[in-house]
Order: structure tokens, then sequence, then C-alpha cells
């Protein structure tokens, strides 16, 4: 059973090619994919992420189970509407899912979890919070809609209540709070992405969701499906769970040390095998690739280095770069010629520091 | 989707084949192929002088999205390819029966141009993909 968003009458009536996603029936594209992928760099898309589902959890000891649940650490979020991304592990270190964390108040917090891995990672959540007596709340009565692009942030500001618009215009990055939209709608507006672009992720009760996408395509913000949101997210140097890690990968193997808090006492959910794993040497790495012959790489393509073999995870033409770009993950230690297996043909490929495009320009060395 | 040309002739798999006056057979593939594709990216040509065989690999397009093989309608000797495609792989999504062409084959077998889809078949085929 293919499941809705509350929009997707509207993205059929915009000519939208329409595919499953997670069991979700999502828009690839309205068109051109590429042209969808610079709208957003050059000025400003927006997306339906409605498929992604919203908890609320309450309860007093809140903080508490999630100190224990994730592998960052929420103690960074000391003021309201602050977020914070994160991976929530399993016992072997490897990663469950990855997730933002709002923090409303002490008794209140919400996750944005993955739409592919909803089942699990509510009955993962569910799981745990017993122990806390925290109670874990879906909300599949909300939709989401991400507005990115360099001039995101002024055409959401200007349909705001005008009351509202100071206070969301210094939200930092990060950083979310709520305000009215059109017809007073209330809206929950986070300053946070997955394109690489500044811009908001606005969740929305579903009755309002179609008149807030209306007015936002009414001030020039252009509909942009799930293939330019692929692109952006890649040369932006953002993993995608399920092909750039899963549970058998763990944060130190898909570069996501960063999101790894091992703050002193804090015993989270997977701690002794990511310590085990750092003391005794990470064996793999995630690293980028940029081919800057003709071709494309592809996930699931081999890639061939001195020191053994790995894979392309995420790979795909990036539309600002006009090449390929790829995540590989590979033998710790590499050095010298890489090489990718493109149906046959071994081609060299370049190892690069990524993110590939940050403020929708290439970044150095890329 | 623009209007399938009558004088096409079709492989299920989307190729299309146009008998030229000189004799040569040009290919390429249908536009309902390259909206299914989206957006090229890369058209890997065949070489110049190199042998096709009817319903076998000859090129490769590359979407953002996917790599698809494209099989020869007819075979024969490639006489000539597109060189545009290799700076402008879009020119398919733009006019994939016209200046989005491939590769222009000399057949060696005519006759094999009798067993392909002709454009209402074709049309057909496309119809109930769609359903």
């Amino acid at each position: 059973m293919t499941e809705k968003t509350v929009l997707n009458a509207t993205h059929r009536a915009l000519g939208a090619r329409m595919v499953d996603f997670g069991g979700w029936d999502m828009p690839i594209n309205y068109g051109s994919q590429i042209e969808e992928h610079h709208a957003v760099r050059r000025d400003a898309g927006m997306f339906d992420v409605s498929h992604m589902t919203v908890i609320d959890l309450h309860g007093p000891r809140t903080r508490e189970f999630l100190r224990h649940l994730l592998a960052n650490s929420v103690d960074k979020l000391k003021v309201t509407g602050k977020a914070l991304y994160s991976c929530m592990l399993n016992e072997q270190g490897g990663v469950i899912d990855d997730l933002i964390v709002y923090f409303f108040d002490e008794a209140h917090f919400r996750l944005v979890v993955n739409a592919s891995t909803r089942v699990k990672d509510l009955a993962w959540i569910e799981q745990q919070a017993q122990a806390f007596g925290v109670e874990v709340k879906e909300r599949p009565d909300f939709a989401m809609i991400a507005v990115q692009g360099p001039g995101a942030r002024a055409k959401v500001l200007g349909l705001l209540h005008e009351v509202d618009r100071a206070r969301i215009e210094k939200l930092g990055k990060f950083a979310a709070a709520a305000a009215q939209g059109p017809h007073g709608m209330p809206l929950f507006v986070a300053r946070t992405g997955y394109t690489g672009e500044d811009g908001f992720e606005i969740i929305v009760p579903d009755e309002h969701a179609v008149a807030l996408w209306e007015a936002l395509a009414a001030s020039g913000v252009a509909p942009a499906g799930l293939g330019a949101r692929d692109t952006l997210r890649l040369e932006a140097g953002m993993n995608l769970y399920g092909q750039d890690m899963d549970e058998t990968v763990s944060p130190w193997e898909a570069n996501l040390g960063w999101t790894i808090a091992l703050d002193e006492g804090r015993a989270f959910i997977g701690r002794p095998a990511l310590e085990q794993q750092k003391a005794a040497g990470v064996p793999r790495v995630m690293v980028g690739l940029v081919l800057d012959d003709k071709g494309v790489l592809r996930h699931g393509q081999k890639v061939l280095t001195a020191s053994g073999e790995g894979e392309i995870l995420s790979g795909s033409f990036a539309p600002t770069l006009n090449k390929a770009v790829a995540f590989a993950r590979i033998p710790a230690g590499t050095a010298g010629d890489v090489r990718v297996d493109i149906r046959g043909r071994e081609v060299p490929v370049r190892l690069v520091k990524y993110p590939f495009v940050r403020d929708g320009k290439p970044c150095e060395g890329i | 989707m623009s209007e399938i040309p009558g004088d096409l002739k079709f492989l299920k798999s989307h190729e299309w084949a146009r008998a030229e006056d000189d004799g040569l057979v040009r290919v390429g593939i249908s536009d309902h192929a390259q909206g299914q594709l989206g957006d090229l990216v890369y058209v890997e040509l065949p070489e110049i002088g190199s042998a096709v065989k009817a319903g076998t690999g000859a090129a490769v397009v590359e979407s953002v999205k996917a790599a698809s093989d494209i099989y020869a309608p007819i075979s024969g000797e490639v006489v000539e390819v597109n060189e545009l495609l290799n700076d402008k792989p879009e020119t398919i999504n733009e006019d994939a029966y016209g200046a989005g062409w491939i590769f222009l084959v000399r057949p060696s077998d005519r006759a094999e141009l009798d067993e392909l889809l002709d454009a209402n078949e074709y049309e057909e085929l496309v119809e109930n993909d769609d359903h």
C-alpha cells in the first residue's frame, strides 16, 4: 500500500513524475531535475518532505532518555528551539538512523527521522523509552516543506505575520521557532536543510500544507523533486541513510565522527562498541571522489585502490560541477591511484575532501 | 509528449530506426524513453566502423538517475555518430526524434526493419506502459 502526502494531488497537478520512495508516492521531478537543482542553488526551491516522520517525546525524564538513545549529546541543547543532528545506534555501534532532535522544554523534545526507517525507528524508540517513562507520540498530522536556496529565507519571511518576521529572520542556523504563516496558520520554522544552502524546513499542520505550498509558489519558490534533493545533498556532502550508512556501519566509517559526543560518564547505546573500534583502528573510511573524465559514478560500482577494493555509496552527476562525484567506502590509509570500474572500464578518479559545493559554489580543490 | 513520426520503426526497448533515402538507417531513442530517463548527462557513442547487431547493446545513455543500454534496432556497420551529444546530451531530451539521433548504420539486412514495431504499434505499447 503506497502512502501519499497531503500534497500528492498538488504534485500531480503540476505534472510531476511520481515514483515510489520508501513506500511513499513522491515527486522525483516536475520536468527537469537539473533545472530544479539550479533553482535551489541560485534562488529558491521547495521540497515536500512530509513523508519524513515527526515524533514528539513527552515526560520529565526526556533529556535523560535522549542522553541514552543518541550518540550526539543533547546537553548541547540549552535554548528552546535549538536543534541537533545525531545518529541513533544499536549496541554494535551500527547506525539505526540519523535524525534531528529539537528542544522545546525539559518535558518535550521532537525528533524528525527518515521515512524509510519509520517502523523500526518507532519500535526501537518505544522500547528504549519505557525505562524512562517517556511518551513516544508520532505526529502524522503534520506535513513538512523544505524551502532552500539563497533567496529562500526572504521569500518565507514575506509570508509570515509581520509580528513574527524580525524574530524568525534572526533565527540562527540549526534553531527553530513557532510563527504564524498565511491566514494565521501555525508554523514551526527551522533553519535547517539538506541542500548545502541556507533556508528553512517548515512543519505545518496537514490541513494548511496546500495553502502554504501555493503561497510559496506565488512568492517565486520553484517546486523541486526528490531527484534534485538527492544531487543537492550529495554535492553538499550529506549522507543518505540506507545508501551511505546502515546498521552494519558505524559513524566512524560514515564520516560522522563529528556527531559522536564521548562526553564523560554518558552511557549511550553503542558507546562501548564505538570506543572499541576507535582503539582498534577503524578499517574502512568514507571519502569523496571526483570523476574529471566523462561518465557517471553510481551506487554499487567497485573502487580499486592499492590497499584493496571499496565501493561507491552515493554517486551521481553533480549539476553544479557539471561532472560526476561520489562518496565511497574504501580501506583506511588508501593513497595514490584510485580507479572506479564503470561497466568493465577502469576509470581514474580523484580522492577529495568534501563537501563538493557550499553556498552555491564549488569548494576548493573540487 | 510529442507526436510519434509515422516513418519510424521501434524496438520494444524504445529505440527508433529511420530508413533514410540513401539506404542508411538512423537510430535514436523515443520521446517516451527520454521522459522516463529524465535529464541526460552523458552519451557513450559507438565507434565509427564498429559492427552492431540487432537487439544487442550499441551505446549507453546516462541520465542523472541511471545508465541505460541502447540496443541496435538493426545489424550493420556504424558509419556516423552524433558528435553533438558529446557536449549536449540534453539534445535527446529536447528533440528525441530529430537533432537527438544517436548513430547511423549501414544495414547488412534491411529486411530486419520489417520485424520492428511501426509507429502505431509503438504508441499502443507506450500507452499500456503508462497505465
